[in-house]
């Protein structure tokens, strides 16, 4: 005698992106804070320091935002034209930020006013970072050169001119006080070192270089240009790692997460990818309205910034971890009764007796099991079923069919349930996976409720509802032929005598004229 | 020498069992099967004994009435046997003459059985006569007394009861109820409304009597079970209606005191109705398959019930399902085809609705059932079911392959399930599902065998009604985190001019594989897919497709509809003969170049076995049977036979079985059929089949001592060991369960029960074991002893001469003392 054997549910396999850690973690953000800036936002930098501020560099100021507030906790605005790259020092006290005049500013975050300006240079600066032992700035600018500044005397130490082309991105070395790294619209990056009077090191990117990156480790370093992310390995001498196309347009910032595991990059094509630092493959990727300009994350990961080309800044918050202890904790059985009987060893002349596994039926096995098909039915149309679960509805709606009771399930439904009915019908019945039976559905729907169409105003939405939605996809589905039918040809037309066991028997004649064509 | 049409195994289920009955300790169920009737153990669900001497379906056994050892049995060939079932030996054979269709043996009627047999004369009409058993000497008795009881009765034994103490009999046909009471030759008839009104049908479908009580029950074809009582007035008589069944009802029983009444049919669940009410009902659902008959053992304990796929299923009186008792199951279509598994031998095919069985030929018996559909059946007819339609098993039986489709012409819903043999949990378990893996039928399946090259190089070919063949390929997963590391999916799609593919084969060494598209036969190349060439032999499509084995691999065979058989040879891609034969069935063996080819010609098979390089057959076998073969299968044999005969030489690696189109299972066989018998008709022991009575536990313990005494008495030691043995093992198996200690503490007792001890090995033992009897009984005066030796010990010193031989004195006493250690540890056990 064999027990009731419950309803198969069809699993489909997710089609698309698995879910997979990576894709749960990033998306655990809320949905994201939009803040209008004057003008495009060129730079974004979070203080290391806790409250983890960040200072956002747009137009001719640099605003400071705290973690959660929407209104800049503080302005300076200084500045006579665009300023560029406000960047904070390793202690979170000091912001330098270059300018479009090519005054290099240095701001304390209590004050106002510069406490130095690094003067000299005619041309923009878009460049401005600190070395790691928080005396020395180095700076770029459109005048192909970069410098090294001293701050307490606020005079030029040294001045490379390399490049040649405009210095848009740059990075100090964590690890070593005296590198600092240049990317240029020369299509190279170079590396500096203080004590020596020329650069150290040149890497060909290919395309005029848009950001650059150190790892924390100092052995790594990652340039963007072009639609290419590369990976660099600087002690070996600048070899190139692994080089990544995954944009479709220039990338404009990179950006590691705070363990180093994962490495973005931001795009004009509006999206930012998220790879892995081991295998280099994107695990995931965010979608933003406009082109990308900057990007930065804050420590712990709590909060991504997006600063866009129309000057929006998108700001998004990692949700709080959802704490379901107090739930379970419910359902959970006392302890006593947890323990009770488990700590029991039996002896060896104990004669054990196994106890059959209770089985759990889910509601509508139960009900099937009685052959009560309405109340089946009934069960499986219950919104959350309905809702998240529409393959148990389908399975149930088969099953029934199978069993030839579906027309009576069906039938004998008040206008509340047949409204329900319609519309799970009018949303799902163009999904592949379901059509074969929720067109069995409809037909038995239609049949059934003939004689009472008109009555109800609600029902009769339904049924234009559903017709609407059939038509839409017939429309569809005739397109698809129609595209499938040109590639069809097109396929035909490349088809070559070798590969031809796929489509031999169609194409036999075509490409018999291709071969008598070429001996010709 | 050999038996012409071979050994029918006990499949026929056509047979009715109203004769299936228990023996009062519940110990056998008898059960008429085809020509035999077959004795089963209910303990241990064995087949113990089967009886064959009927030249013709047997249709009805009853115990004796007198003697619960003895068996009557009554058959198409008209005559009634008299059968002690305990030794398998016909007592009695009586013949009546005209076909007998149904028995019954009431207990009031004396030395008369009543049968039912054809009227002369009129077809289709029956009686129901007595036939006077005369207790004459010889065993061939004519028994051509007959008188007639009843006149147009129903053919079947279900249409008939007797009702309480013999004193009336009860006959039901169409929507007609006849009553015949033997004291009073009273003949009361009655009748039903013949108008089918919404849903109801009032025809009889079974009957039954109460034990007890004035009362008759019968099923009707709407499934409603009428109570009949006051039946003795012609005009006041009444009925009361219990109503569960949405069909048929197949068969009532009444329990021994006639407080329930089980009903069954199509749905196969057993009723059990309480003191007749419709209120009170137990259910014992989801048994399998429809219940063809219900019967009750005599002592009320067990009730059995037999279903139409030719399987008994026991049931405890509290209705619990107990057992089952299974052969081959019949299904209602064996679309999968005979399949050996190359892992257990055993025989594939379409088992229970939506499982595949796996039966072995060796020993009669389902092996197991596996579930391909894995969804609940619904048992109503009308329903468009789905079920398994092709298997395939991979060379070495590691992957499974199934294709279920429901009967559904519009949306077959097929399922493509590959099935992968688990070594720890022994069985299959599902590896990959393919929704709809062609769009219209598939009409053949087979997987690339080559042993040598491991699974690595499986493939699975699947050729379709939508004019496609497709190859399917193992994938192995890269991702880690996934459940399973293989998993199926296509790798090419082949077509031939838009043509449906009707069978596919791969050839030996698995380098080509052939495709029949209607009438043309391809080859293709398995590494490239690449079309090789093209075989046809006009007119008619092809039918059956295989290539030859071992020296005869460059041969490919084919089979037309129009009553050819070809062999191409594959060197020279010409046909290398043909013959004019109308094949059914092309089946291959696998362990030699024979191939075996069944003809359908005039309603008879006939089988021809041929070597493809040779065109002249080595075996012919005309109107091998009557029925239309549908399917044979070569079985590998466990050892080759030892065959003298040049003619069955193709029989010493494998064994031919065929399936017949009413699902008989056959085989061809050197052996005659008693033969084939002996070894499974063992003699049942007679002191066995006692009943535990206290009485006999008392008379076994008397026949313990005496067995003792025997010993005693010097009788011949090694016969009584044996008898003295038997006692302690048996008590450790007849001991209810729960009473017994554990196991392991039994184990060391019937370990030792089972060795043989020293004493039956030699006198000399026997004699040891007197000794160590004797020091039995010095142990008493033990302390005696060491009081002598210990004045032995003072005198030492005095008699130096005699310290050697004293010495040796001590020496022997504490071998003694070791010995008596010795023995009291055994005695320990």
């Amino acid at each position: 005698m064999a027990a009731y054997k419950p309803v198969v549910v069809q699993a489909c396999p997710k089609l698309g992106e698995k879910i997979t850690q990576d894709t749960l973690y990033w998306r655990g953000y809320k949905t994201p804070v939009q803040i209008k800036e004057f003008g495009a936002v060129n730079k974004i930098d979070f203080s290391p320091v806790p409250p983890y501020n960040y200072a956002v560099t747009a137009s001719s100021r640099i605003h400071i935002y705290g973690r959660y507030s929407q209104e800049p906790i503080k302005t300076f605005s200084r500045f006579r034209d665009t300023a560029y790259c406000a960047t904070y020092r390793d202690d979170g006290r000091l912001l330098a930020a270059g300018c479009e005049d090519g005054i290099v500013r240095l701001f304390d975050i209590g004050g106002k006013a510069p406490l130095r300006q690094f003067e000299g240079r005619s041309k923009p600066v878009h460049v401005v970072g600190f070395l790691s032992d928080k005396y020395r700035i180095f700076s770029g600018g459109d005048d192909y050169s970069s410098h090294l500044w001293d701050i307490p005397s606020a005079t030029e130490i040294i001045s490379y001119s390399e490049h040649t082309d405009y210095v848009r991105c740059g990075c100090a070395s964590k690890v070593n006080a005296d590198v600092f790294i240049t990317g240029s619209y020369d299509h190279t990056v170079k590396l500096f070192d203080a004590r020596a009077k020329s650069s150290v090191m040149t890497i060909e990117h290919g395309h005029p270089v848009e950001s650059v990156l150190l790892f924390p480790s100092g052995g790594l370093l990652v340039s963007a240009g072009g639609r290419y992310v590369k990976v660099w390995d600087v002690l070996k001498g600048g070899q190139l790692l692994v080089s990544l196309k995954n944009h479709h347009k220039t990338v404009t910032c990179l950006c590691l997460n705070s363990s180093g595991q994962r490495l973005l990059s931001g795009s004009l094509d509006r999206h930012v990818k998220i790879y892995s630092t081991t295998s280099y493959k994107v695990v995931h990727s965010f979608n933003y309205a406009t082109s990308i300009l900057s990007l930065a994350l804050s420590p712990e990961d709590e909060t991504i910034v997006v600063g866009m080309t129309n000057g929006v800044l998108n700001v998004k918050h990692r949700k709080p971890e959802e704490k379901n202890e107090k739930s379970q904790k419910k359902r959970q059985p006392a302890y006593r009764t947890y323990v009770k009987g488990r700590t029991y060893m039996p002896k060896q002349e104990d004669f054990c007796v196994s106890k059959p596994v209770k089985r759990v039926l889910r509601k509508y096995d139960k009900l099937l099991r009685g052959f009560q098909s309405s109340k089946a039915l009934d069960a499986v149309l219950e919104p959350p079923i309905m809702l998240h679960t529409p393959e148990v509805t389908v399975a149930v709606m088969q099953e029934l069919h199978r069993r030839g009771t579906l027309r009576s399930a069906l039938a004998g439904r008040d206008e509340k349930q047949v409204n329900l009915l319609l519309t799970f019908v009018a949303r799902r019945v163009i999904e592949p996976r379901f059509t074969p039976v929720l067109v069995t559905v409809a037909d038995m729907i239609t049949d059934i409720y003939q004689p009472v169409v008109g009555q109800s105003a609600i029902v009769d939405k339904q049924f234009l509802k559903l017709q609407e939605a059939i038509g839409k996809e017939i429309d569809y589905q005739e397109e698809l032929l129609e595209v499938l039918g040109m590639m069809d040809t097109l396929f035909a037309t490349f088809t070559k005598k070798k590969d031809t066991c796929l489509e031999e028997n169609k194409s036999n004649g075509l490409t018999e004229m291709i071969k008598t064509n070429r001996n010709y | 020498r050999r038996c012409p049409r071979g050994l029918r195994l006990p499949r026929d289920a056509r047979a009715p069992s109203a004769g299936m009955t228990a023996f009062p300790p519940c110990r056998y169920l008898l059960c008429a099967l085809g020509d035999f009737v077959k004795v089963y153990s209910v303990s241990t669900e064995e087949t113990l004994r089967l009886m064959g001497g009927h030249a013709d379906l047997v249709t009805g056994i009853q115990l004796n009435p007198h003697n619960h050892m003895q068996l009557y049995s009554s058959s198409l060939d008209g005559t009634i046997k008299l059968w002690d079932f305990m030794d398998g030996i016909p007592i009695k054979t009586f013949t009546v003459g005209s076909k007998l269709l149904a028995l019954y043996t009431p207990a009031s009627a004396e030395d008369s059985a009543f049968v039912v047999i054809p009227k002369k004369g009129e077809r289709d009409t029956f009686q129901l006569v007595s036939v006077k058993l005369t207790k004459g000497a010889g065993q061939n008795v004519e028994a051509k007394e007959l008188s007639v009881v009843l006149d147009d009765v129903g053919a079947s034994m279900k249409h008939i009861a007797f009702g309480r103490e013999g004193a009336y009999v009860v006959s039901v046909k169409d929507v007609n109820l006849q009553v015949y009471f033997f004291k009073r030759k009273l003949l009361n008839r009655f009748s039903l409304s013949t108008v089918k009104t919404k849903g109801g049908d009032n025809h009889f479908s079974c009957v039954v009597c109460h034990p007890t009580e004035d009362c008759i029950a019968t099923g009707h074809a709407d499934g409603k079970i009428r109570l009949w009582r006051n039946f003795h007035h012609k005009k006041e008589y009444t009925y009361s209606t219990l109503h569960w069944h949405h069909d048929i009802v197949m068969d009532l029983a009444f329990s021994m005191e006639g407080t329930r009444l089980l009903s069954g049919g199509v749905e196969s669940v057993l009723v059990q109705w309480h003191n007749e009410s419709s209120c009170q009902k137990d259910f014992l659902p989801r048994l399998g398959s429809p219940i063809e008959y219900i019967s009750m053992s005599s002592d009320g304990a067990l009730c059995c019930t037999l279903h139409t796929d030719n399987r008994i299923t026991i049931i405890n009186s509290n209705l619990r399902f107990s057992r089952s008792i299974q052969g081959l199951i019949k299904s209602r279509d064996v679309k999968t085809g005979l399949v050996v598994d190359p892992r257990t031998k055993a025989l594939v095919l379409n088992g229970e609705p939506g499982h595949l069985q796996f039966y072995s030929l060796q020993s009669d018996q389902q092996l197991f059932s596996l579930d391909i559909v894995q969804r609940q059946y619904i048992h109503q007819a009308g329903l468009k079911q789905s079920d398994l339609v092709k298997v395939a098993f991979s060379a070495r039986g590691t992957w499974l392959a199934t294709v279920e489709e429901s009967e559904e012409v519009t949306d077959p819903e097929l399922q493509l399930k590959l099935w992968f043999y688990s070594e720890e949990t022994q069985s299959f378990q599902l590896n990959t599902r393919i929704n709809t893996p062609h769009d219209n039928h598939i009409t053949d399946m087979c997987f690339r065998d080559m042993d040598e090259l491991g699974d690595d190089s499986l493939i699975l070919v699947t050729a379709g009604r939508d004019c496609v063949f497709k190859v399917w390929v193992m994938v192995e997963d890269t991702d880690p985190e996934a459940q399973q590391s293989v998993s199926w999916s296509c790798d090419f799609v082949g077509s031939y001019h838009n043509y449906q593919a009707t069978n596919c084969c791969f050839s030996e060494d698995g380098s080509l594989l052939a495709v029949s598209f209607e009438e043309t036969v391809t080859l293709w190349d398995s590494l490239t897919w690449d079309l090789k060439c093209t075989f046809c032999h006009p007119p008619g499509n092809i039918r059956n497709i295989c290539f030859g084995r071992l020296t005869c691999s460059k041969y490919l065979i084919g089979a037309t509809d129009y009553g050819f058989l070809c062999c191409w040879n594959l060197l020279t891609c010409a046909l290398e003969w043909s013959a004019h034969l109308n094949v059914v069935v092309l089946q291959p063996d696998p362990l030699s170049e024979h191939i075996a080819a069944v003809s359908w010609l005039s309603k008879e098979s006939s089988l021809f076995v041929f070597k493809p390089n040779e065109p002249r057959p080595v075996y012919i076998q005309r109107n091998l049977c009557k029925e239309k073969i549908l399917l044979a299968a070569f079985v590998p044999r466990d050892e080759p036979e030892i065959i003298s005969s040049e003619k069955y030489l193709w029989l010493r690696k494998s064994q031919l079985f065929f399936l017949t189109d009413t699902q008989e299972l056959m085989t061809l066989s050197t052996k005659s059929l008693e033969e084939r018998l002996t070894p499974s008709s063992k003699q049942l022991a007679v002191e066995e089949s006692l009943p535990v009575t206290p009485f006999s536990l008392l008379l076994g313990k008397h026949r313990r001592q005496q067995a003792q005494e025997d010993v005693d008495l010097g009788k011949p030691v090694v016969h009584n060991k044996q008898e003295q043995a038997s006692p302690a093992v048996k008590e450790l198996l007849h001991t209810p369960a729960h009473v017994l200690p554990s196991a392991s503490f039994l184990c060391t007792i019937f370990i030792n029960s089972l060795l043989i001890s020293k004493e039956n090995k030699s006198a000399e033992e026997v004699a040891d074991e007197v000794e160590m009897e004797s020091e039995k009984a010095e142990d008493d005066s033990d302390e005696e002893d060491v009081t002598e030796m210990e004045q032995e010990d003072t005198s030492h010193m005095e008699l130096l001469g005699e310290t050697t031989c004293k010495l040796s004195k001590s020496q022997e006493k504490e071998l003694r003392k070791i010995r008596k250690m010795d023995y009291s540890w055994i005695s320990a056990f």
